[in-house]
């Protein structure tokens, strides 16, 4: 593993029964690399996130994070999972806690911080995210876009070495995916490691570093986003594109 | 009429005493049920697979009988095998335990209402399984479950009635002395019938309040009746 | 040996007491079933006076014991006809359940659809008309689940008789308790009989809830 690669997938598989999700997965992801995940919907995407971040566990194959393989049997699951921040497509917010206390539990809880330092750092964040005016708001109360603004400060309240953005704003109306994406856009600059599986194009166009293409399972095709939009080489990407550029979605 | 209201007045002092004793007796059942029933619960839902099978045993022994049932095999059964205990204790006991298996249905089901995808997000961010219940799935489980925690109390006060056939000297034990003292079942039995309106109504009230108080909203969860 | 043939004849001496437990139970539900549906009824399409009316019997009836009210029933009854008390603790019971059903049924007719009612008087059926054949058939459909929860209820809450010396399985237990001086066999015995009865029950009303459901 060279010094510049933080996530190393290697022939990764996930079968649920007799179903395989998964068949064999191979990517590197470098530091500070923003990667795009696009493919038709059931292809493993999701599944692949979730395996990185151990949420399910691969049934073959292995996962190498900076030094550490995270798919040892003997590994702490809890430790690793705080150097990855993972925002959901369903937000996922404590209903029970303000913004704030979503941002800061992680902290108080797992990396055993002072509430008050928690609460600076937490504020930071939010402020990070643009919503430190809506910081003692239920989550009930927030919108679409609000809630997934809180859940990416969440996940960057632990201080993450690498962000998984699971089809972040695929619940939103279509109004609300601007915060959001725009969120994300300022994280990118920033350097932020970021593994995003996503449908906005036009995100992936102008944000990735590299757009990853899957369906069945495997990485079928991979590349800068200019190659990969406009000189694909495999002719499944090409079926991919004409169909997603033919839908009144692509922006 | 009038000769109610005299009756009410010579019997309410011996009545009202009783009245103390049934009000401890909820109370008392109530913790033991919650403090039985939430462990149940979360075996049923975090746990393995023999410790689901014994709660799933417990609970349907003890809603599958009547209470009164089960006070007998407490308090005249067990002796005959070994364990013998006074009547308030069996009483306490028996409530305890029969409301435990109830309770524990009603945390089952306000555990599973507040939804995967909060354990799953409190693992996300490091927590392990035991703070990720601690700190995020139960303190909105119990909330939810304030609706019927609140039925299973109200439900408590007129459960704890049938413990005067052991001979506990509760409203309803006071009842049936005052009763055949005066002759007059039908004006006893109606001033023990205002007394639990009157405690029910109460238990009402409060709880309704208490609940207004802790809303948070966003996390509300419909009563499973009245 | 021994103990085999105790615990056997104990089931045997207590079976008629099931017998009467299982009788008092049915009348409840069918009185219960018949106040219910009536009350219900009134407390959702009665005026002022008969929804009132019908709300008082259901809160009030049910912040009572049941206990208090057999007893209440029992003594009221017996100053005016000369019942047998398992006719009394049968329609003392019922008229207990009658509230909770009343709620059940309440419920359930408040989940019809609005639009059925509507859709009733625009054919021109007449309020009566429309509750009994369109709005009251889909509610006790609706009704099933909760009502077989009602069912296990009764069936326990009959047990209740007992305090006015009906000979139910609780009564017969009693007897047996103080003849043999086995008090866990017994009372545990009665237990046994209860969860048969009560897991029998299930399993039928959800057979039935089955098929109804199929029908819909």
């Amino acid at each position: 593993m060279n010094d510049r690669t933080i996530l190393r997938i290697d022939k990764l598989h996930k079968s649920f029964g007799s179903t395989d999700v998964l068949r064999g997965v191979y990517l590197d992801v470098g530091l500070q690399e923003v990667i795009v995940i696009v493919g038709p919907s059931g292809t493993g995407k999701s599944t692949l996130l979730q395996c990185i971040n151990l949420l399910t566990k691969p049934t073959g194959g292995s996962i190498w994070l900076e030094e550490t393989e995270i798919t040892a049997p003997r590994a702490d699951v809890d430790r690793i999972r705080q150097r990855i921040g993972m925002v959901f497509q369903e937000f996922n917010l404590f209903n029970h806690l303000t913004a704030l206390g979503n941002v800061t539990i992680g902290m108080t809880k797992v990396l055993g911080m002072k509430s008050n330092e928690a609460r600076e750092k937490g504020m930071s964040e939010l402020e990070r995210v643009g919503l430190s005016e809506h910081a003692a708001k239920y989550p009930a109360q927030l919108s679409g876009g609000q809630k997934q603004r809180v859940g990416i400060a969440r996940a960057l309240g632990m201080d993450p070495h690498i962000m998984l953005f699971d089809e972040p704003t695929s619940a939103l109306d279509p109004e609300l995916t601007g915060e959001v994406l725009n969120v994300m856009r300022k994280l990118a600059v920033e350097g932020m490691t970021m593994l995003v599986v996503s449908h906005e194009m036009a995100f992936a166009r102008e944000v990735a570093d590299r757009v990853v293409f899957m369906e069945n399972g495997v990485i079928v095709e991979e590349g800068p986003p200019d190659e990969f939009f406009a000189t694909p080489r495999s002719e499944r990407t090409r079926e991919f594109l004409r169909i997603i550029g033919s839908s009144p979605g692509e922006r | 009429m009038y000769d109610f209201f005299i009756f009410m007045q010579r019997a309410m002092p011996e009545l009202i005493q009783g009245t103390r004793i049934t009000i401890e007796l909820t109370f008392a059942a109530l913790l033991l049920g919650a403090v039985i029933g939430l462990p149940c619960a979360l075996f049923r839902v975090y746990g393995g697979p023999w410790l689901r099978r014994m709660v799933i045993g417990y609970i349907a022994l003890f809603r599958g009988t009547p209470l009164l049932i089960q006070l007998f095999v407490v308090y005249y059964g067990l002796p005959d095998v070994g364990l013998t205990l006074s009547r308030m204790v069996a009483a306490f006991v028996t409530l305890g335990l029969n409301s435990g298996a109830y309770q524990s249905e009603y945390f089952r089901g306000a555990i599973q209402a507040v939804g995967s995808g909060q354990m799953v997000a409190a693992r996300a961010i490091g927590m392990n399984r035991f703070k990720a219940i601690r700190h995020i799935v139960l303190p909105q489980a119990l909330r939810l479950v304030l609706p019927a925690w609140s039925n299973e109390l109200i439900a408590m006060i007129k459960y704890t009635a049938v413990v005067f056939l052991i001979a506990v000297p509760d409203l309803m034990g006071r009842a049936k002395i005052i009763s055949s003292r005066y002759f007059d079942p039908i004006s006893t039995y109606l001033a023990v019938a205002l007394i639990y309106i009157a405690m029910v109504g109460l238990a009402s009230l409060v709880l309704r309040v208490i609940g207004q108080r802790m809303k948070i909203p966003g996390l509300e969860m419909d009563a499973a009746g009245d | 040996m021994e103990g085999f043939n105790n615990i056997l004849t104990m089931f045997r001496f207590l079976l008629p007491g099931l017998w009467v437990t299982l009788s008092v139970t049915a009348i409840a539900l069918v009185l219960g079933f018949g106040l219910g549906t009536v009350m219900a009824v009134a407390r959702v399409y009665g005026g002022p006076l008969s929804s009132r009316l019908a709300a008082a019997y259901s809160i009030i009836v049910r912040a009572v014991p049941v206990v208090v009210i057999i007893f209440i029933l029992f003594f009221v009854i017996a100053a005016f006809v000369d019942l047998s008390p398992f006719l009394s603790g049968a329609l003392a019971l019922g008229f207990a359940s009658g509230a909770y059903q009343t709620e059940i049924f309440r419920g359930a007719i408040l989940s019809v659809p609005r639009g059925q009612m509507v859709a009733a008087r625009a054919i021109g059926m007449n309020r009566l008309k429309a509750i009994r054949s369109i709005v009251l058939p889909q509610a006790i459909r609706i009704a099933i689940p909760a009502w077989s929860n009602e069912v296990t209820l009764v069936l326990k809450d009959s047990t209740l008789v007992f305090v006015i010396g009906v000979p139910e399985i609780l009564r017969r237990a009693q007897y047996a308790s103080a003849r043999t001086l086995e008090p866990f066999l017994a009372f545990g015995a009665a237990a046994v009989l209860y969860l048969l009865m009560t897991f029998l029950a299930s399993r039928l009303l959800d057979v039935i809830e089955q098929r109804t459901k199929l029908m819909m």
